[in-house]
């Protein structure tokens, strides 16, 4: 069956514009990116509602937590490059110190964001948004999803951040599938390894488990969706069952997914853990699917490191 | 609402300069510069102008006034105290651990709409809070009191341009134009001037007053409400560490304890 493509950006312009339809309190705000952040339906539907804020995301996130303050839900939507670096203090204290109730929605994350090159691919948005007191991290894995995470996000009481990406990628999760912020989805199961992934990842690590499965090696795939808070009880389940563990994420290796998990098993379950992502290096241009194969982000790099983690077994 | 007696509020600026050098004692830490220096700010605000109800902190179409020089808040303290939105006894326990008054402004002390103490934060919010009013057709007002250090920052220009860009007559904001930064004049550290005209170029109403003569801010502040089609600022002129000679326009006074002697000389200066 030909899979039908399409970007995760996508999937939460859906949703917030559901939503706008759905809750007269839902407003959105964008930093001049209506149309790359996929708000502008909303713009020509609810323009009393929707703020272009200019190229000032420290203003657009401190309007956005004084809108949550008054009992908004608002949006704030950018490229996850400049809406988090630029603006972290204002998320950290505006936001999260405040618990107002701001959904963030970061495009163009992850190294797919292409040909614009380093400046444009955030790689560490997971790393910074996780580690804030009150912040809640999701990672949808395909468009559908993203729209399920930004509709689910409304109704979470205090910030969400929710990573999205610029670039057509395939659908993993289909319009019936549940979504549950905190409640990881497991897509696959195996007794050898244990398979975490997030974002468009998740795609590779079920590909990885069906040609490890050829290989008679058996591998859970949890889409680890939501990364703060994480579903320890899903996690740890696969692990005590699979003794082994594998993270891919389109993400620097530092203080991403692969952190989250290896913070867990280690104070609960000490397994192997084998990382897929980016080495502590900068992106660069390139199209997508050469980026991700220049960078190791897989199929291939996911089967090698299960073979690495279920050998380590053992001697972790 | 009615104008309180200026003599009641002149004698109750002496109480609360006594109680801010006495919290900031007692706590043998903060800010007692820039507390000082707003006294008849917050008066005029919390004696005359604020719509808001001590026993039902969170009325809905309450006025919000927010403290983006977070770092005073002692002057917000000692103004809720004294309104009733908890008991005075708390301000003996500021910045202890495990007490109610953090630090720096916080929303978890009953009547503080926002946590505030990175500087340059607050106005963003304000306007945030003003669209929502807006969007709702309410009548409630957004003041936000600014400190002169403090709009170095980026953000305060960034928000200033969208109050004006959007007309937010239903914002007031007020500088606290005490001329002191925590290294010295602010002349000296990154000149302001002109400040008033800095935010006329930005689309705002600017109301110039003497910051401690409470009729004139009290004045501005009903001119701000009269004033439609364009927030307003509240340039208020003032005297950092007012009313004690040794902190008044020193810079060392900016972020520190007074010592047993020290306080006793302020208050008695402050009578």
């Amino acid at each position: 069956m030909a899979e039908k493509m399409r970007a995760t950006r996508d999937g939460a312009g859906d949703g917030m514009l559901e939503l706008a339809k759905a809750m007269p309190e839902v407003v959105a705000l964008t930093g001049d990116m209506a149309g790359s952040t996929r708000t502008d339906k909303f713009e020509k539907l609810f323009p009393d509602r929707f703020f272009n804020m200019g190229i000032a995301e420290q203003d657009l996130i401190g309007t956005a937590a004084g809108l949550a303050l008054a009992g908004k839900v608002p949006y704030a939507c950018s490229f996850s490059s400049f809406i988090l670096c630029r603006a972290l203090d204002q998320i950290r204290v505006s936001v999260c110190y405040n618990n107002a109730n701001v959904k963030i929605v970061g495009t163009h994350s992850g190294i797919t964001v292409g040909p614009d090159g380093a400046t444009a691919q955030m790689l560490e948005d997971i790393a910074l948004m996780r580690v804030l007191p009150n912040m809640c991290v999701l990672v949808p894995s395909d468009a559908e999803e993203a729209r399920k995470a930004v509709v689910a996000a409304a109704s979470w009481k205090g910030p969400v951040f929710i990573r999205v990406g610029r670039n057509p990628a395939p659908a993993v999760t289909a319009v019936p599938d549940t979504f549950g912020i905190g409640k990881a989805n497991l897509l696959a199961r195996g007794n050898d390894v244990t398979i975490v992934a997030c974002g468009i990842m998740v795609r590779d690590a079920l590909d990885a488990a069906a040609e490890l499965a050829q290989k008679g090696v058996g591998a859970d795939v949890i889409n680890m969706h939501t990364i703060a808070p994480l579903d320890a009880a899903t996690l740890l389940a696969s692990v005590e069952k699979t003794g082994a563990a594998v993270t891919a994420e389109e993400h620097q290796l530092a203080g991403g997914l692969g952190g989250a998990v290896a913070e867990c098993l280690a104070a609960n379950f000490p397994v192997p853990v084998e990382m897929i992502g980016i080495a502590g290096v900068f992106g660069e241009s390139g199209e997508s699917d050469e980026l991700k194969l220049k960078y190791g982000l897989t199929k291939e790099k996911i089967v090698e490191a299960c073979l690495r983690s279920i050998g380590r077994k053992g001697r972790a | 609402m009615n104008r309180p007696d200026i003599n009641t509020l002149t004698a109750l600026a002496r109480q609360f300069r006594r109680d801010i050098v006495t919290t900031v004692f007692g706590a043998g830490s903060g800010h007692p510069g820039g507390s000082l220096s707003m006294v008849e700010i917050v008066i005029a605000l919390y004696c005359y102008k604020l719509r808001i109800d001590p026993k039902d902190p969170s009325w809905p179409d309450r006025d919000i006034f927010i403290l983006s020089k977070g770092h005073c808040s002692p002057a917000l303290y000692v103004a809720l105290a004294h309104r009733g939105f908890f008991p005075k006894e708390e301000l003996s326990r500021f910045r202890k651990l495990g007490a109610l008054l953090q630090g720096h402004a916080y929303r978890g002390v009953p009547g503080v709409e926002l946590s505030t103490g990175s500087l340059g934060q607050g106005l963003s919010v304000a306007n945030g809070w003003a669209l929502a009013s807006r969007l709702d057709k309410s009548a409630r007002r957004v003041y936000c009191i600014l400190g002169d250090g403090e709009i170095d920052e980026g953000q305060v220009w960034e928000a200033a341009m969208s109050a004006g860009f959007r007309k937010l007559d239903n914002v007031c904001a007020i500088l606290d134009r005490n001329r002191v930064q925590q290294d010295g004049l602010t002349e000296k550290v990154k000149d302001l001037a002109p400040v008033s005209d800095k935010f006329r170029s930005c689309g705002w109403n600017v109301i110039d007053v003497d910051g401690h003569d409470i009729s004139q801010v009290m004045d501005a502040l009903d001119g701000a409400e009269a004033a439609k089609g364009k927030p307003t600022l509240i340039n208020a002129a003032t005297v950092k560490g007012k009313g004690v000679s040794f902190m008044e326009l020193n810079p060392d006074w900016h972020g520190k304890a007074p010592s047993r002697e020290e306080l006793e000389r302020a208050l008695k200066e402050i009578g």
